[in-house]
């Protein structure tokens, strides 16, 4: 069973459903933090680190004794990755998209491919539970592939609880794609419904069955819900605006750990997933 | 000129409130909403929008079924697996999500039975508001490009400037430290990064601070609900000490922030001599006294 945890905005405590239900569920569980740009996930959990493994994407590499200065490589790249400038070819590795259309075009065969690392990957244990977690290097921009790599480690005999980048845009959806069920978590603020709205449309796009957790509930006003009730989406958990939650997550702990009637709220929530869900595979239990 | 671009990381520490208070504090501003994925600032500002235009960029493969003999090529071609072979009736077909309009498969099927339309992927507006012009944009849902509109957007905000003869631009950036956020700082004056004082702010606030100094933009940071974590606050501080950050201040936890967002004002508007409004302004002086910030005036 794959849960995807998203919010259109960042901030909202998405980390904090994520890394809290996990928790609550203890094992055949496995964490799946798709945060690349600013991943959080491993700061509450401070997992075990086992194997680290470079993402890399494939870019062009020009052999010059072969290359007739034809320019056809230049002409297929959407993205001015690649340019012929007198007799030579330049190439913008920071640029390209790995399409493979420079490679599949030259008449010459002049045209290689060589690796470029864009991120990397680290996967690990907490307790009896796996963490797995994806990190973009300083600079680079392609975010999707990282995302996909990590996903290629889903477990389908356990539950994988994915934290998705904030959003509605390509990385989110490399995130929610393919997943049972999301997780909306939103804040009760005009921001917060906001930016809730815009990750609703996300998933109706991707079709796939979707409830609300409200954090920090009680800090702002009820247009959540209304909106909630129109939309005829289920509102499944609410966190409270609380200082003591917000303490301990300061602190980078874990709320079910201090606060440990938390726990049987999250199971809770797990519960309700499952039957919205549907049937899946590998839900706990079968 | 000057350019600030107001960053956090995550977003959600407060980034867009506290850009809204800078704008109510200055003259001669303009607003540029470079979060064009969940842009907020506009729920604050209520636009008064002049100029509405569509955000054309990329294109989408479509597959004629009439003209494809269904060789397969693309299908092996598309890095994206973004082909798929339906049955009933068989044929390929393009899943547009998937789609990343690179175009190989429509320059190389034999039979150009590959259309290859233009995409349009969002709108961008140029608006009024009470404090000054505004530009910004949205992005459509599960669209890629947005690193290209934020550079749209901030170009548009540009010929503004030059016209009106506008001293200062605010710039309200994209959370993370992916493209829209390298396509919102190129070329500014400084960058301001409203951090939270959490151990995953602290970690948020690195790696922008990083992305910052790898493309040599002037950073800044301020802490905002300052008071939820004092420890924290002070290992951010050490850290902008230590990595020539200059720290503008600390911005206690204050539920103002929530009612003003709720009435559409800004923290400044509705009480600007509250404790939360002088930490504000107190910081927004540092900000304009930094090195980078400084106006170039004639005497
Ligand atoms: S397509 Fe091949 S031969 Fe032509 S310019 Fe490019 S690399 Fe050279
Ligand atoms: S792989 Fe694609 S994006 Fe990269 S240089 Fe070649 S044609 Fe351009
Ligand atoms: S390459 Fe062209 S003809 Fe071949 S399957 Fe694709 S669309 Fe059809
Ligand atoms: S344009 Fe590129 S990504 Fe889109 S279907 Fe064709 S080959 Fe695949």
């Amino acid at each position: 069973m794959i849960i995807s945890v998203a919010s259109g905005k960042g901030g909202t405590g998405k980390t904090t459903v994520a890394t809290n239900l996990a928790f609550s569920l203890g094992k055949n569980v496995q964490i799946m933090d798709c945060d690349v740009e600013e991943p959080n996930a491993h700061l509450f959990l401070d997992p075990a680190v086992t194997e680290t493994l470079p993402v890399v994407a494939p870019v062009p590499e020009v052999d010059p004794g072969k290359c007739t200065f034809c320019k056809k490589c230049m002409e297929i790249c959407r993205y001015g990755a690649i340019a012929v400038v007198a007799k030579k070819v330049l190439t913008f590795e920071e640029l390209c998209h790995s399409c493979g259309g420079c490679l599949a075009v030259c008449p010459e065969d002049a045209v290689s491919e060589k690796r470029r690392e864009l991120g990397i990957i680290e996967k690990g244990t907490i307790r009896e539970m796996s963490f797995i977690h994806g990190r973009l290097n300083i600079g680079q921009v392609m975010v999707p592939p990282i995302i996909k790599k990590i996903r290629t480690f889903t477990n389908h005999w356990s539950v994988n609880i994915i934290d998705a980048p904030p959003g509605t845009s390509c990385p989110v959806i490399a995130a929610m794609h393919g997943a049972d069920f999301v997780l909306l978590v939103t804040e009760p603020t005009p921001f917060g419904l906001h930016d809730l709205t815009l990750a609703v449309e996300a998933v109706k796009l991707l079709g796939i069955p979707h409830g609300i957790v409200i954090n920090r509930a009680g800090m702002g006003n009820d247009e959540v819900k209304r909106y909630a009730q129109n939309e005829g989406i289920d509102i499944l958990m609410e966190i409270p605006f609380s200082k003591e939650i917000a303490r301990v997550y300061s602190r980078g702990e874990m709320i079910v750990e201090k606060m440990p009637e938390y726990k049987q709220k999250f199971l809770d929530l797990f519960d309700r997933i499952q039957t919205l869900a549907g049937p899946v595979k590998g839900v706990v239990g079968q | 000129m000057k350019e600030l671009v107001i960053l956090s990381g995550k977003g959600g520490t407060g980034k867009t409130s506290l850009t809204a208070a800078f704008a109510s504090l200055s003259e001669h501003m303009i607003l540029c909403d470079a979060d064009v994925d969940a842009a907020d600032l506009h729920l604050l500002m209520e636009p008064d929008v002049q100029q509405r235009t569509d955000f054309v960029a990329g294109n989408e493969a479509v597959i004629d079924p009439d003209r494809c003999t269904q060789c397969g090529l693309c299908k092996d071609l598309c890095r994206f697996d973004a082909i798929l072979f339906d049955t009933e009736p068989d044929r390929f077909e393009v899943d547009p999500i998937a789609c990343e309009g690179c175009g190989v498969c429509h320059d190389l099927c034999p039979e150009q039975a590959i259309d290859f339309p233009q995409k349009t992927c969002g709108e961008w507006y140029i608006s009024d508001t009470r404090f000054g012009p505004m530009v910004h944009a949205r992005l459509g849902i599960a669209e890629e490009n947005s690193g290209r509109l934020v550079a749209l957007v901030r170009q548009e905000t540009q010929k503004i400037v030059s016209e009106k003869k506008i001293d200062l631009v605010l710039t309200d950036g994209p959370p993370g430290i992916g493209c829209p956020v390298i396509a919102s700082i190129g070329q500014s004056s400084a960058v301001l990064i409203v951090a939270e004082p959490t151990v995953s702010g602290r970690h948020d606030m690195e790696r922008v601070a990083r992305l910052a100094a790898h493309f040599k933009v002037p950073a800044m940071v301020c802490i905002n609900k300052y008071d939820l974590n004092p420890d924290q606050t002070e290992a951010i501080e050490a850290f902008a000490g230590m990595n020539d950050i200059a720290v503008t201040g600390r911005i206690p936890f204050d539920p103002a922030f929530t009612r003003s967002m709720i009435e559409k004002k800004t923290v400044i508007e509705t009480d600007d001599m509250s404790p939360v409004s002088l930490a504000i302004k107190s910081v927004w002086d540092r900000v304009m006294e930094h090195p980078a910030m400084k106006m170039e005036r004639l005497v």
